[in-house]
C-alpha cells in the first residue's frame, strides 16, 4: 500500500485550515439560528424579494457543483487522459459544493426543522420536489463514480459511471434553471432559455472553481500544471465565458423586442441602480471581459493569470446571480398593464433590498462547508492529480 | 500496540463500563427508601380540565392523542371536515386552565405540563391559539 | 352582522345566512334523533328568517349548507365578483375586517402579512380607480404547481389554501404567484385567532374565510363591504347557474386579472 506521509508543517497547516473552515461554518450556523429564532425579519428579505443573498450563494454553489464535474466528464466520457487524472478532484469538489449549497438552502427555509416533511411529502409537479431526488441522487452517483475512479479493480466501470454522472448532472442543472424557467408570474423569468443558460453557466463556473482549487493545490505542493494542459483548460474556460455572454445577450435582446418587457430590461441594464452596475461592471467587465483578456492576450499566460481569471469569473458569477435573482424579484409584477399602481403591499414599485449580516454569514458558511469538505477530503484521500506528482518539483515552471 | 498500553486501555474500558452501568441504573435505583411503589422522580402536575369527561378515555389519550390530532388536521384542512370531537380547538376549549384560559404558559398548564415533563417539543401552539375561545377574545380586547 | 342567530360556540349552531342553510348544517351532530333536531331547528330558523340580513340574502346564495362531517365537494366552486365602480379610494373596510377576522398585524410594512390590499390604479390617460386585491383562487394555481411538499393545494370547492402543517417555508409559491397574493410570516406570532392558526416560517394567503364559509357565513371582507354601504364584493357559488353571482357575471361585463395566463381565477372584476 502506498502511504503518503505529510510534513509536520503541512499537518499544522491542515489543522489550521480545518479550524478556520469550522469557524466559518459555525458562524453560518449561528446566523441560521438567529434567523430561525427571530424569523426572517432579521434578514433583508420581505414579501416582494423573497429569495435573497443565501439563494445567490446556494445557487452559485449548486450550479458550480454540477459544472465542476465537467472536468471528470471530459476525462471519462470524452476520453481525454489528462483530464482523467483530474477526475477524482473534480468529483470531490462536486460533492463539496453540493453540500455547501444545500446547507445554505435548507437553513434558509422558514421551517428548516421540517426536513423530514420535505423528504416524505412530494408534489411531483414541482421542480423543487424533483430537485430533492436529483440532488440526493447526485451524491450517490458521484460517490459511486469516485469509487470506480479510485478503486483499481473497478476502473473499467469508471466510463459508464462517468456517463451516468454526466447525464445526471445535465438533468440536475436543467432542473435548477427550470426553477426560474417555470415561473410565469414575473417579467424576469418564465423563459425556456434559462435552462440552457444555467447549463453553460455551470460549465463556466464549475471550471473556474476547479482551476482555482487546482492552482491552490499545485502551489501548495510546489508543482506546476503542465503548460499544454494549462493552455487547454484556459481556452476551455474562455469558450465557456463567451457562451454565457452569448446566451445572456440573447436573453436581454429578446426581451427588448417585446414592448411589455422593455421597462424591465431598462431597469436591469440602465436605470435600476445597483443592478446595472453589477451587471455591466461586475458580470460583463470584471467577470467576463477581463478574464477573456487574461486568457487570450499573449502577454498573459502564466499560471497566475489563469488563477486571476478564474477568480474574476467567480466574482462575476455572484454579480450575475444577484442581478438575476434579486433584480428579477425587485421589479414589480405586471398585474395591471397600462396603469400606474399603488398599494400598501408595494405594488407598482421597485422593491428595496439590502443584504443583511445573517444572510451573508449564512452564505459564507456554505462556502465554508464546501471548503472544509475539500480540505479534509484532500488530506484523507488521494485527490491530487497523480500523474504530475512523478515530476520533480519546479520542473516545467514557466 | 504494546502490552502496557493494551493493559491500560482495557482497564480504561472497565472503568467506562462501570460508569455507564451506574449512570443507567440511577433512575431504577431512584425509588424511595420505602421500596416499590413510591418514587423520588416527580410526576407532572396538570390543571384539571373542565367538568365532564374527555372525548376518549385517559389511557387512550395519553398514548394516541397525537395520532388523533394529526389525522383530524388533514381532514379539516384538506377536506373541510369540521367535526369537533377530535378538533384541536375543541381540546383547547375544554382543557384550558380556568384561571388563565390557556393550555400553555406554565408548568401546570394542561398541554405544557406533560410535554415539558416528557421533554417532547410542543409545536402546535406556534400557530394554533393556546387559549379557549372566550379567553382569546378577552385577550385581544386587553391588547387594544 | 350575522349575530342575528345564536352566538357561535364550539359545538353550537351556525349563525347567519339563510334559514335553510342553518337547518341543514346543524343536523349532523348526533347520529340519532336527527329528524327531531331538524324540526326544532326549522321552527326557530323560520322565526330567525325575518331577522336575516337583507344584504346577506342578496350577497350570499341560498345554498344547501354543508354539515361539518361532510367534506367539501367539487359540485361547488366559490368565487367573488368585485364591482370596481362601487369601490372607493377612501374606504378600506375589507382590509380592516380581514385583519380583525384573521388576526393579522395592523401595521403595513414590507414584511407584514397582507391577505387583502387596496390597490389604487391610475390610468395613464384617465381616471383613478380603486380595488381590493387578494388571492384569486385560480382553478390552475401556479402556487400549487410549484409547492415541493404539496402544502399549497386547492380544495375540492376551489379554495386555494396553504396546509401549514406541511409548509416548509421555501417561498417558491411566492415567486410563482402572478398576483403577489402570498405573504411569508417573518416574525413569531402570538394571540392567534382560534379559527385561523398562523405562525412564523410558513407562507399564507387569503383563505376566502374558509372557516366562515364552512359555517355558511360570508367572508369577512364581503360582509364589511356590505356594512360600509358599498356592496362592491359579491360572493357565491360559480357552479350554481341560479346563484346571484352567476347571474351577475352573465349580465355584466367582467374579467379576470392577467386573464392571458389562463389561470381561470375564481375572483372576477367588473369595471376595469
Amino acid at each position: 500500500m502506498n502511504r503518503t506521509t505529510f510534513a509536520r508543517s503541512e499537518s499544522r497547516w491542515f489543522w489550521a485550515l480545518t479550524f478556520l473552515g469550522g469557524a466559518v461554518v459555525l458562524t453560518g450556523l449561528l446566523a441560521a439560528h438567529t434567523m430561525e429564532v427571530h424569523g426572517h425579519v432579521v434578514t433583508g428579505m420581505d414579501n416582494q424579494v423573497v429569495w435573497g443573498m443565501p439563494h445567490v450563494f446556494a445557487i452559485f454553489m449548486i450550479v458550480a457543483a454540477s459544472g465542476v464535474l465537467n472536468v471528470a466528464s471530459i476525462g471519462s466520457v470524452f476520453g481525454q487522459a489528462a483530464y482523467k487524472a483530474r477526475a477524482p478532484l473534480s468529483g470531490l469538489l462536486c460533492l463539496a459544493l453540493l453540500v455547501g449549497g444545500l446547507f445554505v438552502l435548507m437553513l434558509d427555509l422558514g421551517r428548516p426543522e421540517r426536513m423530514v416533511v420535505a423528504a416524505t411529502h412530494y408534489n411531483f409537479k414541482s421542480v423543487f420536489a424533483w430537485n430533492v431526488f436529483l440532488y440526493s441522487g447526485m451524491f450517490a452517483i458521484v460517490g459511486v463514480y469516485l469509487w470506480t475512479l479510485m478503486e483499481p479493480r473497478l476502473g473499467v466501470w469508471s466510463k459508464p459511471a462517468g456517463l451516468a454522472a454526466f447525464a445526471w448532472r445535465i438533468v440536475l442543472t436543467t432542473g435548477t434553471g427550470s426553477i426560474f424557467a417555470f415561473l410565469v408570474a414575473r417579467q424576469a423569468y418564465g423563459s425556456a432559455l434559462l435552462a440552457p443558460l444555467f447549463i453553460v453557466m455551470s460549465f463556466a463556473w464549475g471550471l473556474a472553481v476547479f482551476l482555482v482549487v487546482q492552482s491552490a493545490m499545485y502551489v501548495w505542493n510546489d508543482r506546476v500544471v503542465p503548460p499544454p494542459l494549462a493552455r487547454r483548460m484556459r481556452n476551455l474556460l474562455g469558450l465557456f465565458i463567451v457562451s454565457v455572454l452569448y446566451l445572456t445577450a440573447v436573453y436581454h435582446l429578446t426581451n427588448l423586442y417585446f414592448a411589455k418587457q422593455v421597462a424591465f430590461v431598462r431597469f436591469i441594464l440602465v436605470d435600476g441602480g445597483v443592478y446595472p452596475l453589477l451587471f455591466w461592471g461586475g458580470y460583463v467587465l470584471v467577470g467576463s471581459l477581463l478574464p477573456l483578456v487574461l486568457i487570450y492576450h499573449p502577454r498573459f499566460g502564466s499560471a497566475r493569470s489563469m488563477l486571476a481569471a478564474s477568480l474574476l469569473v467567480v466574482a462575476g458569477a455572484f454579480a450575475l446571480l444577484y442581478v438575476f435573482i434579486i433584480g428579477g424579484q425587485a421589479w414589480p409584477l405586471e398585474i395591471f398593464p397600462g396603469y400606474r399602481v399603488e398599494s400598501t403591499f408595494g405594488d407598482g414599485h421597485v422593491a428595496a433590498y439590502a443584504p443583511s449580516v445573517p444572510e451573508l454569514l449564512l452564505g459564507i458558511g456554505g462556502l465554508g462547508v464546501a471548503f472544509l469538505v475539500t480540505v479534509v477530503g484532500v488530506r484523507v484521500l488521494r485527490f491530487l492529480p497523480q500523474d504530475d506528482l512523478q515530476q520533480p518539483a519546479g520542473a516545467d515552471a514557466r | 500496540m504494546s502490552r502496557e498500553r493494551s493493559m491500560a486501555s482495557s482497564l480504561r474500558r472497565r472503568w467506562a463500563l462501570l460508569l455507564a452501568l451506574v449512570a443507567f441504573a440511577a433512575p431504577v435505583m431512584a425509588d424511595g427508601p420505602a421500596g416499590a411503589g413510591t418514587s423520588r422522580v416527580p410526576k407532572p402536575t396538570v390543571a384539571a380540565a373542565a367538568a365532564g369527561s374527555c372525548v376518549e378515555d385517559t389511557a387512550f389519550m395519553r398514548r394516541n392523542h397525537m395520532r388523533l390530532i394529526r389525522h383530524q388536521r388533514d381532514l379539516t384542512v384538506h377536506e373541510g371536515i369540521r367535526t369537533t370531537q377530535h378538533s384541536l380547538a375543541n381540546c383547547v376549549n375544554c382543557h384550558a386552565d380556568p384561571k388563565t384560559g390557556r393550555v400553555t404558559g406554565s408548568k401546570d398548564a394542561f398541554c405544557e405540563g406533560c410535554h415539558s415533563y416528557a421533554a417532547v417539543k410542543l409545536d402546535c401552539f406556534e400557530c394554533h391559539a393556546d387559549r379557549a375561545k372566550a379567553a382569546s377574545a378577552a385577550s385581544v380586547e386587553k391588547a387594544k | 352582522m350575522s349575530a342575528a342567530g345564536p352566538s357561535q360556540g364550539a359545538k353550537g349552531a351556525p349563525s347567519g345566512g339563510s334559514a335553510a342553510a342553518s337547518a341543514a348544517s346543524v343536523g349532523a351532530h348526533r347520529p340519532k334523533g336527527v329528524d327531531h333536531a331538524r324540526r326544532q331547528i326549522l321552527a326557530w330558523g323560520a322565526a330567525m328568517a325575518g331577522v336575516a340580513i337583507a344584504p346577506g340574502i342578496t350577497l350570499f346564495d341560498l345554498a344547501h349548507g354543508r354539515p361539518p362531517s361532510e367534506p367539501a365537494s367539487r359540485t361547488k366552486r366559490w368565487g367573488m365578483l368585485v364591482d370596481i365602480n362601487r369601490c372607493s379610494t377612501d374606504c378600506n373596510a375589507c382590509v380592516v375586517a380581514c385583519d380583525k377576522e384573521n388576526g393579522l398585524p395592523i401595521a403595513k410594512t414590507a414584511t407584514s402579512a397582507q391577505w387583502i390590499r387596496k390597490v389604487e390604479l391610475k390610468d395613464m390617460r384617465g381616471a383613478t380607480k380603486s380595488l381590493p386585491m387578494m388571492c384569486q383562487h385560480c382553478a390552475e394555481p401556479p402556487c400549487v404547481d410549484v409547492c415541493p411538499t404539496g402544502a399549497s393545494f386547492k380544495r375540492a370547492d376551489g379554495i386555494v389554501l396553504v396546509d401549514r402543517h406541511t409548509c416548509i417555508g421555501c417561498r417558491y409559491c411566492m415567486m410563482a404567484c402572478p398576483y403577489k397574493a402570498r405573504s411569508f410570516v417573518h416574525e413569531p406570532v402570538s394571540d392567534q385567532k382560534p379559527d385561523v392558526p398562523r405562525g412564523k416560517g410558513c407562507v399564507e394567503s387569503c383563505t376566502l374565510c374558509v372557516h366562515r364559509i364552512d359555517r355558511d357565513q360570508l367572508p369577512a371582507c364581503v360582509e364589511a363591504c356590505a356594512s360600509s354601504g358599498h356592496h362592491a364584493i359579491l360572493f357565491g357559488d360559480l357552479n350554481d347557474t341560479g346563484s346571484e353571482i352567476s347571474k351577475r357575471i352573465a349580465a355584466v361585463s367582467s374579467r379576470q386579472l392577467r386573464a392571458d395566463l389562463k389561470l381561470d381565477t375564481g375572483v372576477r372584476y367588473a369595471g376595469i
